[in-house]
């Protein structure tokens, strides 16, 4: 039995698992894919909003404004780069620098420190590239970029390190009141635990409806995204918005963490919460919007699209607490933004709620809120390049020729804790195949490395997904050729 | 050689081993070039031509039909002959203006080595989904065709079944091919544009004579399938290659190759400053493969795609020369300088500068038309003076053009613009 089953590796589980793991607790970690941060986690904006959007007295508007100035010390502890690159939200009428007059009142209610409304020249002043008609602007230093799934990755690491169980693989199917607990059950072993943290992103209200008969509603609303190669990262130096319209805050311009550019998102509610399909008319969309921003993005430099979903609850605001009827159960859900920039002030509210549902809870002497850094060779002084290289030979073999990734990090990638067993899953570690090649050159090689670390054989290295088979079978030529 | 900081000096550093390195350095040292290093990134040399394992190389080099390998294997042999360093499973990660660079490999570990002259000769890579912007979902079982052929060929691995091929590149049509050999079912090509990109000789030998269905005018407009690609909608494309609206269907498959263009690989050309043409994404070159930068020089599908590695051959042995005469101080620097401008019909035209003083007995005009010319006619203009016509019974963009002209008629007056125009018949 475990103290405590926390349901879905998205950055709010996998932070919640963290934050638990300081106290002596039985904790598993229960995901339904074969990586953590494969959900919403995987595909937003990465921006830590400074927190003036959300209405006042909302848990959005709290957790947000609480959980931003946390980055900074749980980034650093985790060695997962952040940077506080500050946001615009520009206008271009009189009537957007009224709504930019608006968030500014709210942001004081909400607490954000160090916002000023800046006049055209000042905004153009900053960021050179936006159209001329751009007439101010509210600047938020304090807003930041982040890469999501990285901090959900470093997380979920950090937490097993502190003795987490991370269980994979394990898709919750029916949720069962036990006296003193709950019984999970998935198609690959049942887990029993004495309370469950619901975590499941849009799925999160099937799983209150496992356990509970009071239910709320998730729509997924999707969003839509370019990124830019990294000539084009250098177009802006924070993050821009546009004043936000009904459907939330409307297609931005960022430069991301490693340097390329983002643009998007869109908004529209589906009623399939797989579909992370990119479109042809709301990519269109997306494009035409960002034009407003500025008229000197190059798109002929587009190296990906992908598409995400917010975890739209129909009460409009996060839902976190312990549900009334089902004692022990405790939802995390409709996280939807700005959830990445609440997530670490929401997991020490969830502990706050433990605490109070189970009472004492006994911290760990032994904890360790320490990562180690995911070496990036390319960052490396030269005699730290030819050091390491003198100490293992292969970080002197170049994988990834876009973003030169050395065979040495993928290994790292592999055999650390929560480590990659996907071609996505070293992508979103160390990056082979997020460049301009976009795995053209790489697949192979990282596909090779990967069937060696794991005594597997190439063709059961998958994409992404469970059953995301890239190889079909064996050439007629060669040696493991079966099928004559 | 060590020099007194510590750095190993070469004369002539080539970056890549493909045929155009391997060409490139070898002609240097024929052309006495001292010490010469060739650097590649792979287990072997020989570039892209080591997964060509189809024949059609070196038709007018040797006068023979080989294979990629088979070909490339010639002049490997004959570099090993001269006794010319090659670092291999080395990688070039910068390369300064000063003609610095760093190289890594797991043998020297990392490297900082300087030579006087350097041949740029790292090719090309694909362009892929994203950069053409395919909608859809992401599933596996989308691959660029020198993917799906270096699984093939290298790893002797499958990619798919059943297939759909958007791109009739030249490596898309040979591995339509392929896959049909090897049991899958090749459902169709699309070419987005009314004509084949690739060679017409490849079209034939590739598609119609295994009656793989080639639909031109036609483009992919949406990938579908979840874990695995399960299908993909294509549509009619008008003139301007955008998808009618109205005009989609279904094709039920698990894989989508894609051959939908090369882009020359400058990230090294680009960070040292070497100016590159946004026509041709190469460098910007003259008459010696020399580019913007002096002493640092260019040759192969690092300057413009070639569909013909005899071609590559021949301007990276013009490269290669030029670099060993630029060590020796033998190469003019000043003098007579033609531009080359590109007139009706043509794209780019390699090189875009000569220096007259340079040029041997010939000098050669590599281009690319705009679309395809029936019985139409290349004229080539000294300023206002037509010195050269060329009649063609069909030209292509997927097909490189190349006209010989004699150097005297360009040292003989004071030219300023060669430009070449493609002349319709009649007109
Ligand atoms: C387009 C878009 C842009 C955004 N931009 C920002 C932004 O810039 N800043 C910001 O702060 N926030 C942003 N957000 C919000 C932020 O991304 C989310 O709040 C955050 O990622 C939610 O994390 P999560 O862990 O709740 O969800 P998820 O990452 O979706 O994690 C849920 C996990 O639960 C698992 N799961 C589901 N069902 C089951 C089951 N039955 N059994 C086991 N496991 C299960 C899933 O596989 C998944 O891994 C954006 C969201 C979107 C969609
Ligand atoms: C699939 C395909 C089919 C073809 N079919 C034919 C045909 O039938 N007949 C024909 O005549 N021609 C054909 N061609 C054309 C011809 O073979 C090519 O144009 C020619 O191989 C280009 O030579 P290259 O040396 O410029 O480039 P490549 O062969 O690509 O060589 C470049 C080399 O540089 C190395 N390199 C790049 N960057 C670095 C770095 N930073 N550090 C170290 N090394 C680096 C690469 O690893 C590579 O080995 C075909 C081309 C292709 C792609």
């Amino acid at each position: 039995m475990y103290d405590i089953a926390v349901i879905g590796a998205g950055v709010i589980g996998t932070f919640i698992a963290r934050e638990l793991s300081r106290y002596s607790l039985k904790i598993a970690l229960i995901e339904k894919d074969n990586d953590v941060s494969n959900g919403t986690t995987k595909a937003n904006s990465g921006i830590i909003h400074a927190g003036y959007d959300s209405e006042p007295g909302t848990s959005k508007a709290k957790f947000n404004a609480l959980g931003n100035p946390m980055f900074d010390q749980i980034c650093k502890e985790l060695a997962v780069s952040f940077k506080r690159i500050g946001s615009l939200v520009i206008g271009l009428s009189s009537r957007d620098m009224n709504t930019i007059e608006e968030l500014y009142i709210r942001g004081l209610a909400n607490g954000i420190p160090e916002m000023r409304v800046l006049n055209g020249n000042e905004v153009r002043k900053m960021e050179p590239n936006l159209n001329d008609d751009v007439s101010g602007a509210l600047y938020a230093p304090t807003a930041g970029i982040i890469d999501p799934w990285e901090l959900a990755i470093a997380l979920a690491e950090n937490a097993v390190e502190n003795g987490v169980e991370l269980l994979l693989n394990h898709r919750v199917t029916a949720v069962e009141k036990l006296p003193g607990g709950y019984r999970i059950h998935t198609p690959a072993s049942d887990i029993e635990a004495e309370y469950v943290i619901n975590c499941a992103g849009v799925h999160a209200d099937e799983i209150n409806s496992m356990a509970a008969s009071t239910h709320f509603h998730i729509t997924p609303r999707r969003g839509q995204y370019f990124v830019l190669d990294k000539y084009a990262g250098g177009l802006f130096n924070t993050v821009v918005f546009q004043c936000p319209g009904k459907m939330g805050k409307g297609v931005l311009v960022t430069p991301t963490v490693h340097g390329n550019l983002l643009i998007g998102p869109d908004a529209q509610d589906t009623d399939d919460k797989e579909n992370v399909e990119t479109t042809a008319d709301r990519l269109l969309f997306v494009r035409e919007s960002a034009a407003k921003i500025s008229d000197r993005i190059p798109f002929n430099t587009v190296i990906r699209t992908f598409a995400g979903l917010r975890a739209h609850p129909n009460t409009g605001d996060f839902i976190i607490e312990e549900s009334k009827e089902a004692g022990g159960l405790v939802n995390v859900a409709g996280i939807e933004s700005p959830g990445l920039s609440a997530a670490p002030a929401i997991a020490k509210h969830v502990v706050e709620l433990l605490r109070g549902a189970a009472g004492k809870l006994k911290e760990r002497s032994d904890f360790n809120p320490l990562r180690r850094k995911m070496l990036k060779f390319m960052e490396l002084s030269d005699n730290e390049k030819a050091g390491l290289i003198r100490k293992d030979h292969r970080y002197g073999r170049i994988i990834c020729r876009c973003e030169h990734v050395t065979e040495g990090e993928i290994v790292d990638a592999i055999r650390r804790k929560a480590g990659a067993t996907t071609v996505s899953g070293i992508k979103r570690r160390v990056r082979p195949g997020m460049g301009r090649c976009q795995g053209g050159f790489c697949e192979p090689k990282v596909m090779e490395i990967l069937a060696r670390e794991m005594g597997k054989d190439m063709l059961e290295i998958v994409k992404e997904e469970k059953g995301s088979f890239i190889l079909t079978g064996r050439t007629k030529g060669s040696q493991d050729y079966e099928g004559k | 050689m060590k020099g007194s900081d510590g750095v190993k000096g070469y004369d002539v550093a080539v970056i890549g081993g493909g045929p155009a390195g391997l060409a490139a350095a070898i002609e240097s040292k024929k052309h006495g070039a001292g010490s010469i290093c060739v650097i590649e990134r792979d287990r072997e040399l020989g570039g892209i031509l080591q997964q060509c394992i189809h024949n059609g190389f070196g038709l007018h080099i040797f006068k023979e039909d080989l294979t990629g390998p088979e070909y490339a294997e010639r002049f490997i042999d004959e570099l090993k002959e001269l006794e010319i360093t090659c670092k291999l499973d080395t990688m070039v990660l910068e390369l300064s203006a000063d003609r610095h660079m760093d190289i890594i490999n797991t043998y020297d570990g990392f490297m900082r080595i300087k030579a006087e002259a350097i041949i740029l000769a790292m090719g090309c890579r694909e362009r892929t989904r994203g950069a053409i912007n395919i909608p859809g979902t992401r599933p596996a079982g989308v691959f660029t065709a020198g993917t799906a052929q270096r699984f093939i060929n290298m790893e002797g691995c499958l990619v798919g079944r059943k297939i759909v091929m958007l791109g009739t590149g030249d490596i898309g049509l040979i591995m339509a091919r392929r896959l049909t050999l090897e049991g899958a079912e090749v459902k169709v090509v699309l070419a987005r544009r009314g004509y084949p990109g690739g060679l017409m000789r490849n079209v034939a030998q590739c598609l119609y004579d295994y009656n793989i269905p080639l639909l031109l005018h036609h483009t992919v407009v949406k990938i579908m399938g979840k874990e695995r690609v399960t299908g993909v909608l294509i549509a009619r494309t008008d003139e301007e290659r955008k998808p009618i609206p109205g005009t989609e269907e279904l094709y039920d498959c698990d894989t989508l190759l894609l051959s939908v263009g090369l882009i020359p690989e400058n990230e090294l050309s680009r960070e040292a400053g070497v100016k590159l043409d946004p026509v041709t994404g190469g460098p910007v070159v003259d008459e010696s493969m020399g580019t913007s930068i002096r002493g640092i020089f260019a040759c192969g599908n690092v300057v413009h795609v070639h569909d013909l590695v005899d071609y590559v051959t021949d301007e990276s042995r013009r490269a290669g020369r030029s670099a060993a005469k630029f060590v020796q101080k033998s190469l003019k620097e000043e003098g007579l300088l033609i531009k080359t401008k590109p007139g009706d019909g043509i794209r780019y035209i390699v090189p875009n500068l000569i220096r007259v003083d340079n040029l041997d007995d010939t000098l050669e005009l590599f281009m690319r038309v705009s679309e395809i010319y029936r019985n139409a006619r290349l004229m080539v203009k000294a300023d206002d003076v037509v010195i050269r016509k060329v009649k063609k019974m069909q030209m292509a963009p997927g097909e490189m053009e190349r006209i010989r002209l004699d150097s005297k008629i360009l040292k003989d007056r004071e030219v300023s613009v060669l430009s070449v125009k493609v002349e319709k018949e009649g007109t």
